[in-house]
């Protein structure tokens, strides 16, 4: 059974990704209740991710919130993938502008492959930068609608 | 002496950090507003990367040292960096050709310990390794249009390749660390492969490798060059002035 305080971790907004949550990003990885003590392990998404301590603070927020003592716990293993993006998560990503991520390369990085605008879904796009404003995005020019974008990374 | 995983850890956290602080030092100076942001990026995986590192060296070790202990409170023969990170930046072409010669070694450092029987570094590696395949598709794209750009561009990125190339041996690990190979903790030598690599960009960037072997080395036993004192002076000059601050 999902607990009220799994729900309210998971609906923890992303701080650098305001339109999706942590459970939208799959970085949620288990909830464990134990009395009134609340045990949450989380992945981070790129290892130097700044926002890591601001999402830690934030979901012991919540869980304090909800009358629980919040241990939240960052593990490696196993590994976040944009993969992990739920369906509801893409499309979160897509209303706000931002392309989600593809399949996660298992080799060389092919990112020539045009993503597809989150505007005006054309694949008349290409790269402009590989690294954008935050870690998990790369930046796009649509030519079809002729607007820039942000892509989230496969990874 | 053979080296423990702790040495090992340390070094690799050393390396990365120290690159990470030279790729930082092009902040506000890169040849475009979209490098700015492509190498300060990059320069954040690197720290990212480092701080687990140390973070799982202080485990350990076992002393109670914290990342910012590793970072910012050990002196220069402390180090246990490649003499190559620690080089100065030189021109652009001179730091694509550090990224591509680093970049090779670091996907094949990872990818081997993908597979390590230390559940925390291969862990780590799992994250790692994709973030560096970004990494080194950067660096060999850069160093391929410098290389088969200009004649300006292609002398400096044959000059940046020639002054990086003696420093490059130590990317290939420690002669130390066979032990440690032996258990499983680290994977077998990568050398063949890097040089296979490194051989395929230099070629495609009608760049022209250096007959020698690369020589210089030290820095993995902490004898360093000029350069890195200096270096860290920088770095660890307010966490030293401001022991313990938080903000």
């Amino acid at each position: 059974m999902v607990s009220i305080i799994d729900l309210l971790v998971r609906a923890v907004d992303d701080p650098e990704l305001p339109h999706v949550t942590i459970g939208d990003l799959g970085m949620v990885r288990s909830v464990e209740i134990d009395g009134r003590a609340a045990h949450v392990r989380l992945t981070p998404t790129y290892t130097g991710c700044p926002a890591t301590e601001q999402i830690r603070s934030d979901v012991e927020a919540a869980v304090v919130a909800a009358g629980y003592e919040p241990s939240v716990e960052f593990v490696m293993s196993p590994p976040w993938s944009t993969d992990d993006i739920t369906d509801e998560g893409r499309a979160k990503l897509t209303a706000a502008g931002i392309a989600p991520p593809g399949a996660a390369a298992d080799g060389p990085v092919a990112l020539d492959f045009p993503v597809a605008c989150p505007h005006c879904n054309s694949r008349r796009t290409h790269l402009t930068s590989a690294f954008g404003a935050t870690a998990c995005k790369a930046l796009h020019m649509c030519e079809a609608c002729r607007q820039p974008f942000e892509s989230f990374k496969a990874i | 002496m053979p080296a423990d995983l702790l040495t090992h850890v340390l070094r690799q956290a050393d390396r990365i950090l120290v690159l990470s602080h030279r790729l930082a030092e092009w902040l506000t100076h890169a040849p475009e507003l979209e490098e700015d942001m492509a190498l300060a990026n990059i320069s954040l995986d690197l720290l990212g990367q480092a701080r687990h590192l140390y973070t799982y060296a202080g485990e350990l070790e076992g002393l109670g040292h914290d990342e910012d202990y590793f970072a910012y409170f050990r002196d220069a023969a402390d180090f246990r960096n490649p003499l190559i990170v620690e080089q100065p930046n030189g021109d652009f072409a001179v730091t694509m050709v550090r990224q591509v010669l680093h970049d090779h070694a670091a996907l094949l450092y990872w990818e081997s310990m993908c597979s390590s029987t230390d559940q925390t570094l291969a862990a780590l590696a799992a994250r790692a390794v994709n973030e560096t395949r970004f990494h080194l598709r950067h660096s060999t794209g850069w160093l391929i249009r410098l290389g088969d750009g200009t004649d300006e561009s292609h002398r400096r990125a044959q000059a940046g390749l020639d002054t990086m190339w003696p420093f490059a041996g130590e990317l290939l690990g420690a002669d130390d660390e066979d032990d440690l190979r032996a258990a499983g903790l680290i994977g077998p030598r990568f050398d063949g492969g890097w040089r296979a690599a490194v051989g395929a960009t230099v070629v495609e960037a009608t760049l022209t490798m250096p007959p020698e072997p690369p020589t210089r080395s030290g820095g993995l036993e902490g004898d360093h060059s000029e350069h890195l004192a200096p270096m860290l002076e920088v770095m660890q000059d307010l966490a030293r002035a401001h022991p313990g601050a938080t903000w």
